[in-house]
C-alpha cells in the first residue's frame, strides 16, 4: 500500500505541508478565503527541535492501536486507510492517548481529526506531498 | 550573378557507369546511351563523362584535359607546364561543333611526366607533385582548369545535356574498360563547364547526385589537408576526401567508404568485437570526413569502380550485374536500355560500398 | 552615515489580502528580509535585505509576494547612471573592492542571438529525428592524423584517449566550495545518467563522489587545491586550469566563510581560510612550462587520460590556442565572457575578456589554418543559454560545450548574483548545512537531465531541419549560418555570410 514517508534529511522545516494539509481539509476553494486570519489545526505536524525537523501524521499501521482503543467503532481500516467517522466519534480522545506518534488531534469540532491521505477532501491526493517543495514527504510504496 | 566557384549551387543530377571486369572495351557510346535514357533528371546545365582505358598508347603519361578561356590564359599555362613537366604530347581535344553546345572554352590536352630534376627539387611523391600542380594552375592561372589529369584515363563534360555532351566530345571514338556519366540539374546557375561532372583527381573521378548538408564540415576539414575547394560543389569536396583518404592515409576502398557514409554509432556497437573496434576507429579518427544529407556516387579509379549512397540512402541507385560487366544507374532504366537481360538487379543499401574491380588487379594482388 | 545610505535597488511587494501569515518566507530567507510582527499580527520586511532570489516568491503559497525594481531614483543622468553613483558611496564607504557574482550582466552584443540557422527545402531533404536516426554523441580528444597498419596489413589502434559524451554538453567547472555538496551530487548523478561528465572545479573531489569518476573532469587550478596522486587519477580527464571567463587574469576566490570542516579536507587547508588562488600558475609563466605540467599530468596518469587546458578567451586567444595545441593538451576549453563565477571583482568580470562567439570563431579557424585544429577539441563555454547556443557553437567549429550557469538554473538558481555571500537560498553556492539541505540531489538530478534531455532533442531537430543526421556533420559546418544585422568585420571574425546572401 502506498503511504506517506517523511525523511527528515530533506525536511526545510517551512510548514508548507501543514498550510496545504489544513486548506485540503477546509473545504474551501482557495487558500486565501480558507486560512487568512485563521489558526491552522492540521493533520500533519512539524516536529522540530536543534536544526533536525520532519513531518508527522498518520503512519495507518497495519496493525493500529487507535481502531482497537476506539470505544464507539469510529475508527476503521478501509482498504489500509485509517479513517474516521465523525458522526461515530464521541470525543473521548482514547485514540489520541494511544496512538504512539501523536498523529491523532481534536478537531474544531469535538471530534478528533488525523490525516486520511486526502482521500475524502477536494485534493484527491496527499496535499502535503504535492506541496512539500523538497520531496521531504513522498507518497510510496515501500518494501 | 556569381558564377560557380563564387557561390555555392545545389543540384539535381542523374549518374550511370559501366565495367567491363574482363578488361573488355566498352565503347563511348554505350555510356552515352545509358544516361540519354535520364534525360528528364538533368536539365541542359551540366553533362559530362569519364573513360577508364582509354588512352593505352600513353598509359604512362599522365593526361590533362584543360579549359581556357583564351589564349593568354593558354600561354601562361603551358609556360607553367614547360616548366615543371616534360610535354610529350599535346593538342586540341577534337569536337563536333553543335548547337546545343555553346559558349565553349578552348579544350586543350596534355600528355605529361613531372620534370625528373623538378620532382626531386620538390621533395614529393609523383602523384603528390602532379596534384600539387593542379591545385596550383587552378587556383593562380585566372583562365586555366585542369579538368582531368589522370593516367590512361579521361574526363570529358561541357555545359549541355550530357547525350549532346557525349556527341560533342566524339565520344564513340574512343573505348575503355570503364565508363561513368552525369547529367546535371542545378537549381539557379547558368553553369560553367568546370562545374560539370565528373570531377576528377588523377585518377580518382566522381560522378553524384545530391546535395550534402555536411558541405562546410567537410570543405573545412580538408582544406587543412593542403586541397582547395575552389568551385565549392560536393563532387569536388568529395573527389578530395577520397583522394585524401585513399593515396593519402592509404585507406582500403572499403575503410574509406566507412569514413565517408559511416555506420549508425548503434550499428557499430552491435557488431563484432574486432569490426567493431575498427570503425569506431575510423569514426573517431576523421569525425569531419563524415559526409551527411542525400548523395550517390560513382567513384572511378585506375581499375574499377565503386558505388556508394550516403547512409540513409536519400538518392536511389541500383546496379546490375550481366556476364562480367556490372552496370550502376540512378534507375533501373538506364541500365536496361543497354543490357535487357541481366543476371542480376539490386539496389545497394545505404552507406553500403559497391566496389568493382577489374579481374586482372585481383589476380595481381 | 547617512550618506552611505542606498535605498534598494528592488522591493518587495507583498499583497495583504492574500498573505496569511504561514510565515514560510521568514523560515526561507536566510537573508532575514521577512519577518512576523506578533502585534501587528502581520508579516513585515525590510527590503534592503533581499538580494532578489525569488526563494520566498517561489514558496509563497498564495501567491502573495513580488519583487518589483523600484520606482525610487535618482536624478536622470545618461553618463552617471545610478549604478555609477551607488558603487562610488559603497567603495568611499569600505575602501574595498566590489565583488560580484555569477556572469558578466552588461549590455554588450550577444552574437548567438545575431546569428540564424539554415534548414533544408527542396534540393536536400530535412531529416525527422523521430523516424531516423540522429547522432548526437561526440568524441573529445586529439585525433591520430595518421593511419598506421601492423605488419598484417590491419589498421592499428593509435588513437590517443578519447572522452566519450552522449550528448556535446558538459557540465563546467564549479568547486566543491563555491557550490554545495548537494550540487556536486546532483550534477555527478546527473552526468553520470545523461553519458557526459561533470568538473570538480579546482576544489577537489569529496570522498563520496569518487564513485561516479568515469564521468568526473577534475580540475588542477594554481591553488592546487585538493591534488594528489588518486585524485588526478579518479577522473576520466584532467583539466587544467589557466584562467576563467568571469574573471580572466585571477584566480578563484573562495572566501573563508564557505571554507567548513568538509571543504576544509577536500581542500586540503585550514578550515575558515580564504582560498585565494595565485592568478598565474606559479610553475607556469609561458607556454613551454605549459607543456611541461600538461606532460607531467599525462605521466602521473599514465597517459590514459585526454588532459584540457582552460583559457579565458582574451584579445589573442587564437595565437594562445594555436600554442596550447602544439603543447600536447588533447582538448581547449575556451570560456568566454559572460562565464559565471561565485566571486570576482566586479569590475574584472565586466570588463576584461572578449565574447565567446568570436574567440571560438577566431580559435577554429586558427587552428584551421595551421592545419592542428585535429590535434585538439575545443570545447566552449561562457554563456550557452539553450539548444540553438549549442547548435550554433557547434556549426562555428566547437565540438562541445560546457554549461554551468545553464545547469545551476536547473538547480533553482534565480542568477540573483549574490554566490560571494554564501547565503544561497536555493542551497546552490552555500554551505550552511541548513541552507545546503535545501537541495535535494533526487529533485536536482532528475532537473539536469531533463534540461540537457530537452535539449538534445532540440538539437536533434535542429540537425534534422538542416539534413544533418550526425553532430560531426555540423562541426565546424559555417555554411549553415547566417549573421544578421552585423557588420562586414563582424562576419569576417565569425567566418558567416549575411542572411539573404
Amino acid at each position: 500500500m502506498k503511504r506517506i514517508y517523511v525523511n527528515e534529511k530533506w525536511c526545510l522545516g517551512c510548514h508548507l505541508c501543514e498550510y496545504y494539509c489544513a486548506f485540503a481539509n477546509s473545504g474551501k476553494d482557495s487558500m486565501v478565503k480558507a486560512l487568512k486570519n485563521v489558526t491552522i489545526n492540521p493533520r500533519i505536524r512539524i516536529e522540530e527541535h536543534g536544526g533536525i525537523s520532519f513531518a508527522v501524521s498518520c503512519r495507518h499501521c497495519e496493525e493500529p492501536i487507535c481502531t482497537k482503543s476506539c470505544i464507539t467503532g469510529a475508527l476503521t481500516v478501509n482498504d489500509g486507510v485509517i479513517q474516521i467517522d465523525k458522526d461515530k466519534c464521541v470525543g473521548c480522545y482514547t485514540c489520541i492517548l494511544t496512538c504512539p506518534y501523536g498523529a491523532i488531534v481534536p478537531s474544531d469540532t469535538g471530534a478528533i481529526q488525523k490525516c486520511e491521505l486526502c482521500i475524502n477532501n477536494s485534493s484527491g491526493k496527499p496535499a502535503c506531498v504535492a506541496g512539500c517543495p523538497n520531496k521531504a514527504i513522498v507518497f510510496e510504496e515501500k518494501e | 550573378m556569381l558564377k560557380e566557384g563564387q557561390v555555392r549551387i545545389p543540384s539535381g543530377c542523374a549518374i550511370s557507369g559501366i565495367i567491363s571486369k574482363s578488361g573488355k572495351k566498352i565503347n563511348g557510346e554505350r555510356i552515352v546511351k545509358s544516361i540519354a535514357t535520364m534525360h528528364d533528371r538533368s536539365n541542359g546545365l551540366g553533362g559530362g563523362f569519364a573513360g577508364y582505358g582509354i588512352y593505352p598508347q600513353y598509359k604512362d603519361l599522365y593526361a590533362f584535359h584543360v579549359f581556357y578561356d583564351g589564349n593568354s590564359a593558354r600561354e601562361e599555362c603551358e609556360r607553367f607546364l614547360d616548366r615543371h613537366f616534360d610535354i610529350i604530347n599535346l593538342s586540341k581535344i577534337p569536337v563536333r561543333p553543335s548547337s546545343k553546345i555553346t559558349a565553349e572554352p578552348l579544350i586543350w590536352r596534355y600528355f605529361v611526366n613531372p620534370l625528373p630534376t623538378k620532382l626531386t627539387d620538390s621533395h614529393l611523391d609523383e602523384k603528390e607533385f602532379v596534384s600539387r600542380s593542379v591545385i596550383r594552375i587552378n587556383s593562380q592561372i585566372d583562365g586555366a582548369y585542369v579538368f582531368s589529369c589522370g593516367k590512361n584515363m579521361g574526363v570529358f563534360k561541357a555545359v549541355g545535356y550530357p547525350e549532346d555532351v557525349g556527341d560533342y566530345f566524339r565520344l564513340e571514338e574512343y573505348d575503355g574498360y570503364a565508363w561513368t556519366a552525369h547529367g546535371r540539374y542545378p537549381t539557379n546557375t547558368p553553369g560553367w563547364w568546370g562545374g560539370a561532372h565528373p570531377f576528377a583527381m588523377l585518377d580518382y573521378s566522381i560522378v553524384h547526385n545530391g546535395e550534402i548538408s555536411s558541405y562546410d564540415a567537410n570543405r573545412r576539414d580538408i582544406e587543412m589537408y593542403g586541397y582547395k575547394c575552389t568551385l565549392q560543389t560536393d563532387t569536388e569536396v568529395i573527389t578530395y576526401i577520397i583522394d585524401y583518404l585513399l593515396r593519402k592515409q592509404k585507406l582500403s576502398l572499403k575503410d574509406a567508404a566507412s569514413v565517408i557514409a559511416a555506420p549508425f554509432w548503434s550499428t557499430i556497437e552491435n557488431q563484432p568485437k574486432a569490426q567493431r573496434e575498427k570503425l569506431t576507429y575510423l569514426r573517431s579518427a576523421f569525425p569531419g570526413l563524415l559526409i551527411t544529407g542525400p548523395f550517390s556516387i560513382i567513384l572511378g579509379f585506375e581499375g574499377g569502380l565503386m558505388a556508394l549512397n550516403d547512409r540513409l540512402k536519400l538518392r536511389s541507385m541500383v546496379i546490375g550485374e550481366k556476364d562480367d560487366m556490372v552496370y550502376m544507374a540512378s534507375e533501373e532504366c538506364a541500365i536496361r536500355i543497354i543490357e535487357p537481360e541481366l543476371d542480376k538487379l539490386w539496389s545497394p543499401r545505404g552507406g553500403e560500398p559497391v566496389i568493382v574491380t577489374l579481374d586482372s588487379m585481383k589476380s595481381s594482388k | 552615515m547617512a550618506i552611505d545610505f542606498l535605498y534598494p535597488e528592488y522591493e518587495i511587494k507583498r499583497d495583504r489580502d492574500k498573505c496569511i501569515c504561514c510565515r514560510v518566507c521568514e523560515r526561507q530567507c536566510a537573508n532575514e528580509a521577512h519577518w512576523y510582527d506578533p502585534e501587528l499580527q502581520m508579516m513585515m520586511c525590510d527590503s534592503a535585505k533581499c538580494v532578489n532570489c525569488h526563494r520566498c516568491v517561489a514558496l509563497c503559497p498564495t501567491r502573495a509576494l513580488k519583487i518589483v525594481k523600484t520606482d525610487h531614483t535618482f536624478k536622470e543622468n545618461a553618463n552617471w547612471t545610478g549604478e555609477h553613483i551607488a558603487e562610488i558611496y559603497r567603495q568611499a564607504g569600505t575602501g574595498g573592492v566590489l565583488l560580484s557574482s555569477m556572469g558578466n550582466p552588461k549590455k554588450y552584443p550577444i552574437y548567438w542571438d545575431k546569428m540564424l540557422i539554415n534548414a533544408s527545402q527542396v534540393t536536400n531533404p530535412p531529416i525527422d529525428p523521430l523516424r531516423e536516426p540522429m547522432e548526437t554523441k561526440v568524441f573529445l580528444g586529439a585525433k591520430p592524423g595518421k593511419v598506421e597498419f601492423n605488419s598484417k596489413g590491419e589498421i592499428k589502434n593509435n588513437l590517443p584517449p578519447q572522452l566519450k559524451l552522449e550528448v556535446p554538453i558538459m557540465f563546467s567547472a564549479m568547486s566543491y566550495g563555491s557550490i554545495s555538496y548537494n550540487a556536486h551530487e546532483s550534477l555527478a548523478r546527473a552526468a553520470r545518467e545523461l553519458g557526459t561528465f561533470y568538473n570538480t572545479g579546482e576544489g577537489g573531489l569529496h570522498e563520496d563522489f569518487y564513485k561516479y569518476g568515469a564521468n568526473t573532469i577534475v580540475q588542477v587550478a594554481s591553488g592546487r587545491f585538493g591534488v594528489h596522486k588518486d585524485y588526478l587519477n579518479a577522473g576520466a580527464a584532467i583539466e587544467i586550469k589557466m584562467g576563467q571567463g568571469a574573471k580572466p587574469g585571477i584566480g578563484g576566490h573562495l572566501p573563508g566563510i564557505k571554507v567548513r570542516e568538509d571543504i576544509s579536507r577536500t581542500r586540503m587547508i585550514p578550515e575558515g581560510s580564504d582560498a585565494i588562488s595565485p592568478a598565474p600558475h606559479h610553475d607556469i609563466y609561458s607556454i613551454e612550462d605549459l607543456r611541461q605540467l600538461v606532460y607531467s599530468l599525462k605521466e602521473a596518469s599514465d597517459y590514459k587520460k585526454p588532459v584540457i587546458v582552460k583559457i579565458a578567451a582574451v584579445h589573442n586567444v587564437a595565437a594562445i590556442a594555436s600554442g596550447i595545441a602544439r603543447g600536447g593538451a588533447d582538448i581547449i576549453a575556451i570560456d568566454g565572457y559572460r562565464g559565471g563565477t561565485g566571486a570576482a571583482p566586479t569590475r574584472i568580470r565586466d570588463n576584461v575578456g572578449i565574447p565567446i562567439e568570436l574567440a571560438l570563431a577566431a580559435v577554429d579557424q586558427r587552428l584551421r589554418e595551421e592545419g592542428i585544429r585535429n590535434n585538439v577539441s575545443i570545447v566552449v563555454g561562457g554563456s550557452i543559454r539553450s539548444s540553438a547556443d549549442v547548435v550554433k557553437a557547434i556549426a562555428l567549429g566547437a565540438d562541445a560545450v560546457y554549461i554551468a550557469t545553464s545547469a545551476l538554473m536547473a538547480l533553482g538558481c534565480h542568477l540573483c548574483r549574490s554566490c560571494q555571500k554564501g547565503n544561497c537560498n536555493w542551497g546552490i553556492a552555500t554551505q550552511r548545512p541548513e541552507l545546503v539541505r535545501r537541495l535535494n540531489p533526487d529533485i536536482g538530478y532528475k532537473r539536469l537531465v531533463n534540461l540537457v534531455t530537452a535539449w538534445n532533442h532540440e538539437i536533434k531537430e535542429i540537425m534534422g531541419g538542416m539534413g544533418i543526421n550526425s553532430i560531426e556533420s555540423l562541426r565546424g559546418n559555417r555554411l549553415m549560418l547566417r549573421g544578421i544585422g552585423l557588420t562586414e568585420k563582424e562576419l569576417s571574425i565569425l567566418g558567416i555570410k549575411h542572411a539573404g546572401e
